[in-house]
């Protein structure tokens, strides 16, 4: 039997890629196979480990519960696109690296990403408010110490670069699901 | 784990998708969220011939908040549904009840409408929309028709909505004047499904006193069941309204099943306590709004 495919168009950070995939190819799965992307890694694959997580129009979404020819009208951010185009990392990877924040690093890009979403919310955020943020994500390594204090510790490698705050970033709009 | 093989479908407005459903008929499944309709597909627990997406409907994606309360449309997301500050002002019950929906991540992409749709009696929205006695509006190539909260859940992962039906939007009515309202639940993981939960309405007369109490139930029912609570807290003021005795009302009433996550008797315990504080925390919530009205856009406000 052969199944139908279709043309599709991604745009993974910065960069249009095309494909041929059949419907049922998982976002994960076409970045990792079809674009040769893999450094998003896979997990559950049912949403509840984190692993897969990627920035879909700058918002952390689980890439194994998205159709890849659902995320064509997407700007698509991948852990590939976090360091700089000069190889510079991103303040959430040097905090990770800093920290301890990953042994075996598969877990690691979802982190990575959920964190650097996050932290753009939300540039300040407290001890609790961290460990709220990757709540939604496993690490079956490090015992996620280390990774809330990476997190803490990009917010402040953020503002030593001079990060730029978001528009609605005024500290009474820091909104996170715990602190209310 | 991967899905099983369908044909997709990606309709730009919604007549194109209500007549793909229409030809589709009980071989097609609608697609917005994904997040509880993926999971199902890749653990090949649903295999429908025909998906048809309704992420490009933009027209959907909506909500709006009149005098009556808050309308989210079918591709409203829960994360855009939990920040939007007019519906958190009419109805706090959506952003109490929200934050508890899994995890932001999950949030970011899950639509309330779907979490509606799927019916789930252990997912907070479909108490929410019970305990504030809400409807939803279905339309097919037929037409709209709207349907009553108490007519629309009938079981287990199961609605009233016909072959060929389309959820396009939900109705969360604003409470009464002088209510308050609160969601507790408890769940062995953070951002779990919870083993119980109860969403809680009281309503004070304008002497501060319990006029009308109520809750409504996940994980513990077929369907989000709500319960009349009113009786052994009528006349009391919130301050020495008799809330445990309250909780002990839902014994009897409701007969949770066990499952790997917790007995039927421990689910009980949970819906007695669980019941008490929500019902005590609407009931201060309920002061609030009734001293100073503007409190309560501050209370369902994102702070």
């Amino acid at each position: 039997m052969s199944e139908e495919l279709h043309e599709i168009r991604l745009r993974v950070n910065g960069a249009v890629h095309t494909a041929t995939v059949p419907a049922r190819r998982l976002l994960s799965d076409c970045l990792r196979h079809d674009l040769g992307l893999t450094g998003t890694h896979v997990g559950c694959e049912h949403g509840v480990c984190g692993a897969c997580t990627v920035r879909i129009d700058g918002r952390p979404m689980r890439s194994c519960l998205m159709f890849a020819v659902t995320a064509q009208a997407h700007e698509i951010t991948t852990v590939e696109g976090l360091a700089a185009a000069d190889g510079t990392l991103h303040p959430v990877q040097r905090a990770f690296r800093e920290c301890h924040g990953l042994q075996c690093g598969f877990c690691t890009p979802g982190f990575l990403n959920v964190a650097a979403a996050y932290l753009d919310d939300n540039p300040d955020p407290t001890e609790e408010q961290a460990r709220e943020a990757i709540g939604g994500n496993l690490c079956r390594c490090t015992g996620y110490q280390n990774i809330v204090r990476a997190v803490l510790r990009a917010a402040e490698l953020r503002r030593a670069d001079g990060m730029p705050v978001p528009e609605q970033a005024a500290p009474e709009d820091a909104r996170t699901p715990g602190d209310r | 784990m991967k899905p099983p093989p369908f044909s997709y479908h990606a309709p730009a407005s919604l007549p194109h998708a209500l007549s793909l459903l229409a030809e589709t008929g009980s071989d097609g499944k609608v697609l917005a969220g994904g997040q509880s309709l993926i999971p199902l597909l890749n653990m090949r627990l649903a295999a429908p011939a025909h998906l048809v997406d309704i992420n490009g409907i933009t027209e959907l994606d909506r909500v709006d908040t009149d005098a009556t309360g808050v309308r989210v449309g079918a591709l409203a997301r829960h994360s855009r549904v939990e920040a939007d500050p007019a519906a958190a002002a009419a109805v706090p019950l959506l952003g109490q009840g929200l934050r508890l929906v899994a995890h932001p991540v999950i949030r970011n992409r899950g639509t309330t409408v779907g979490s509606l749709a799927h019916a789930d009696p252990s997912a907070e929205m479909t108490a929410a929309l019970a305990l504030l006695g809400g409807s939803v509006v279905a339309a097919s190539t037929d037409g709209e028709r709207t349907i009553d909260v108490a007519d629309f859940f009938v079981g287990p992962m199961e609605s009233s909505l016909r072959t060929g039906e389309l959820l396009v939007s939900a109705h969360f009515p604003r409470p009464p004047a002088g209510s308050g309202t609160a969601f507790a639940e408890l769940a062995r993981r953070h951002g779990d499904y919870a083993m119980c939960g109860v969403a809680a309405l009281v309503t004070l007369d304008q002497d501060l006193r319990v006029c009308a109490a109520r809750a409504a139930y996940l994980s513990v029912a077929p369907v989000p069941l709500v319960l009349d609570l009113t009786e052994p807290l009528a006349g009391r003021p919130p301050g020495t309204a008799d809330f445990a005795a309250a909780g002990r009302m839902t014994r009897g009433r409701l007969e949770p099943e066990e499952d790997i996550h917790a007995t039927a008797e421990y689910r009980a315990h949970l819906a007695e306590v669980l019941t008490a504080r929500a019902l005590r925390e609407a009931a201060q919530a309920a002061i609030r709004t009734s001293l100073d009205p503007a409190e309560s856009a501050r209370e369902g406000a994102p702070t």
